[in-house]
């Protein structure tokens, strides 16, 4: 091993410091693994907050939960577990060095990212236009049919959750307790919403973050910077993106499901 | 005498325009230039939350509030709080040494993500900038922990740009922290077995998990203090049913674990030094290996004792100081250790090993009163008062600051191939370790007493212990001005170090000082566990002893 340092043998994306192409693609994962330890620890704050309050008004959670739109959401996680298939392929076809495959692929993995973000904020969307006063996002933008019953589910000032829903589903009386246990506290509704906004808007700004990661990628495997020798790029991105994934699977039964 | 030039090395530079100078120096992804980035501008920020700290004792001296109002000392106090804690003890020795050393004690050409290094500084100084600004346009006045309920609804101060500042100097944190596990992983030189590691190495080791696991805990914990604090709704809110006491626990989860960031790199470093000058292996070297890991994993489980008044449960108060105590276990196993190294050892009395004496005296002081601390009872009898203070002014101060000054002047001739003044080093090192003496020790009286923190006007009876604070922290200051002076001078008109100047065994002494850009003409290759002195060793010192030079 007594080289000198700078005539060892070196591939095309060795870079200076290390000394072999299996060293460098071990260091590279192994600090995305690391990273992903972080980015749980990230979330865990907010699992951690979730789990308190959850734990503090069960009966609230129960009654907010199905205020939110769970069709769209299952939609949004058969999308999201599609594309880790599509780039769990990504990764094989870069391995077997078939850059066609592999380009369109790593292309799906970036329009179902960009379909999983839109259904979002379609999402977000209705939740606003309901504090507007209609019925939907489109309805909102062209003016057109207003809601039926008030009801704003935006934590804030206006945060209004429809009384009568609630009492529909048995919240009703947890809430009215809450309220005559503690007058003048407003209604711990807007907690779930408030957890529900931050969480899915977080893990938006990482598939934002992922979608952007896997634009350069493709960029990169356009440009022939891949072979079966080297595509480290694509397996630690892929690692990041199944992160995200594993983190909505829990967000979505958490919110959603409950 | 002694002003021939240096070979060429890492900060050399064959830029012949002042852009590209600057370039050379902005954009280099050498982990010894980037150490040198941090070196200075860690620097900085240590002389403003000095500064800060010294208009704070200022205050202090008389026992009305005639220099500030409550309101500005307050900001000074944050100030001082905020800088030294995120900008200067949580970076300080990670990413001055730790960045210079990790990668020539474990005989690697670079860090494993040299880009990411340069990024962690860049994120460094964004995240200070923030805070800067902050302290600017009025300061904040939350304390260092911007507690809620008052830092998201009350405070009318900048709050958010604080925040932001820490948040993104937190990201810093965690990409050293992630650099520095691949690096000790993947990139150690052939026969570097991890029990022939120096112990330096396995501290920052736990650092680095620590960093990595705590803090985004304190990053999603300050971004729901600031979008409650922008849109006025938020899981702290107790208007809706939400609970600012959750914020503690989310903040002390990361802020406890911080301390030991502060503190294990330092142990690391002193094992370096008690090594080096008394020429013995680390008495029981696994033990002071794992005790690092053990206060790593330890540290996670203790956060509750920063809450024993917060409303938390005393059954849970009681857990909580129990493993508190349990911490004292590897903590005294270093102590113990380093003492028993020292044991029949060849002592020289070196500045940098005055500084690890120091720090072995202060270390043992700050850790003790922990103990009085972890018990709940004692604990709620000097909640909020100097006595807290105190105390962790002497693991911070006493610890991380002790041991980051002998660490700079031990590798110093290796950072810039240039002894420093060694009498003056001396002198400094004895004002450094009295100054902070008399700054500290009457505010253990003083808070045992009932003098609380955080107060500008204070009743007649503490104004002694004050004035003796004060008095001390101007000594501490002059402590602190002398190296600065003495060492920047070194730079020009220092002796020539020669490679090996302590004829310590590490890798890093084996490269040229200052160490060439690639670090190694040839690949090292390790054949002997760390710390092998050579019998002879000793022996040499003692013929090269002559009167008047250390002994």
């Amino acid at each position: 091993m007594a080289t000198t340092t700078h005539d060892h043998v070196s591939g095309p994306a060795l870079q200076h410091h290390y000394d072999t192409p299996g060293q460098q693609k071990e260091a590279a994962t192994l600090g995305m693994w690391a990273f992903l330890v972080t980015e749980i620890m990230l979330f865990g704050g907010i699992f951690m907050a979730y789990m308190v309050y959850r734990w503090a008004y069960p009966e609230i959670w129960a009654a907010a939960a199905p205020h939110l739109n769970t069709p769209l959401a299952t939609l949004n996680t058969v999308v999201l577990l599609v594309s880790s298939l599509t780039v769990a392929l990504a990764v094989h076809a870069a391995e077997v060095g078939n850059k066609r495959q592999l380009v369109t692929l790593l292309l799906v993995t970036i329009l179902l990212g960009a379909t999983f973000l839109g259904i979002k904020f379609t999402e977000y969307g209705e939740k606003f236009a309901h504090c507007a006063g209609y019925a939907s996002p489109l309805a909102w933008a062209t003016g057109g049919e207003r809601l039926g019953e008030a009801e704003c589910l935006v934590p804030g000032k206006g945060f209004l959750f429809p009384v009568a829903a609630a009492s529909a589903e048995g919240g009703a009386p947890a809430a009215a307790a809450a309220d005559a246990a503690q007058p003048g506290m407003k209604s711990p509704h807007q907690l779930f919403f408030f957890l529900y906004f931050c969480a899915t808007g977080l893990h938006a700004v990482h598939m934002v973050v992922g979608i952007t990661v896997m634009s350069v990628i493709a960029g990169m495997a356009i440009r022939n910077k891949f072979s079966p020798a080297y595509f480290t790029p694509v397996e630690i991105g892929g690692l990041y993106w199944h992160l995200i994934d594993i983190i909505w699977v829990f967000l979505f039964p958490l919110f959603y499901l409950v | 005498m002694s002003t021939t030039a240096l070979p060429s090395n890492y900060s050399t530079n064959s830029a012949t325009t002042a852009s590209a100078w600057l370039k050379s120096w902005l954009l280099t992804v050498d982990h010894k230039r980037i150490a040198i980035l941090y070196l200075i501008s860690i620097n900085v920020f240590f002389l403003l939350g000095g500064m800060a700290a010294s208009m704070v004792r200022l205050e202090l001296v008389t026992p009305q509030g005639d220099l500030m109002s409550a309101d500005m000392y307050n900001r000074m106090f944050t100030l001082h709080g905020v800088i030294m804690v995120f900008f200067f003890l949580i970076p300080g020795i990670p990413s001055v040494l730790g960045n210079f050393l990790i990668p020539l004690m474990i005989g690697a050409r670079d860090l494993a993500f040299p880009k990411l290094n340069l990024l962690s500084w860049y994120l460094y100084m964004g995240g200070g900038i923030f805070a800067l600004c902050a302290a600017v346009f009025g300061g904040v006045d939350t304390g260092w922990t911007f507690y809620t309920p008052f830092s998201t609804s009350y405070s009318n101060s900048n709050v958010v740009l604080t925040i932001a500042g820490a948040f993104i100097m937190g990201f810093s944190s965690i990409l050293t922290g992630l650099n520095f596990i691949v690096t000790i992983h993947k990139m150690r030189a052939p026969g570097l077995t991890w029990f022939r590691l120096p112990l330096f190495i396995w501290a920052h080791y736990a650092t680095s998990l620590i960093q990595i696991l705590a803090t985004p805990v304190v990053a999603i914990a300050l971004l729901l203090v600031a979008v409650e604090r922008i849109w006025h709704v938020g899981v702290f809110d107790p208007a809706i049913g939400g609970d600012p006491v959750l914020y503690q626990h989310l903040f002390w989860f990361y802020s406890h674990p911080a301390v030991y960031i502060m503190i294990l790199p330092a142990m690391g470093v002193i094992s370096e030094l008690i090594a080096t000058f008394s020429r013995r292996r680390i008495f029981g070297y696994e033990f002071v290996a794992f005790s690092s890991i053990a206060i790593a994993i330890l540290g996670f489980l203790v956060w509750g004792h920063h809450m024993y008044v917060s409303s938390q449960s005393v059954y849970s108060g009681l857990v909580f100081g129990f493993i508190t105590m349990l911490v004292a276990i590897p903590s005294a196993i270093k102590v113990f250790n380093w003492t028993a190294t020292l044991y029949k050892g060849s002592i020289s009395y070196r500045t940098p090993m005055l500084y690890a004496l120091g720090f072995i005296g202060l270390f043992v002081i700050g850790g003790l009163t922990g103990i009085f601390l972890s018990v709940v009872a004692v604990d709620i009898h000097v909640t909020d008062t100097y006595f807290v203070v105190a105390h962790f002014h002497y693991v911070m101060v006493g610890g991380t600051m002790m041991a980051y000054l002998g660490g700079i002047h031990y590798w110093w001739p290796k950072m810039t191939g240039r002894m420093y003044n060694e009498a003056w080093g001396a002198i400094s090192a004895l004002v450094v370790f009295v100054g902070f003496n008399l700054t500290f020790f009457p505010q253990f009286v003083m808070g045992y007493l009932g003098m609380p923190r955080r107060y500008h006007v204070y009743p007649q009876e503490f104004q002694i212990y004050h004035v003796m604070s004060t008095a001390g922290s101007s000594i501490l200051g002059i402590g602190f001005i002398i190296p600065l002076v003495y060492l920047l001078l070194s730079l020009r008109y220092g002796k020539l170090a020669g490679d090996n100047p302590w004829d310590a065994p590490g890798l890093e002494w084996q490269t040229s000082s200052p160490p060439p850009t690639f670090n190694f003409a040839t690949q090292p290759i390790v054949t002997e566990e760390a710390y092998a002195f050579h019998p002879e060793a000793a022996i040499r010192d003692a013929e090269a002893w002559q009167p008047g030079s250390p002994l």
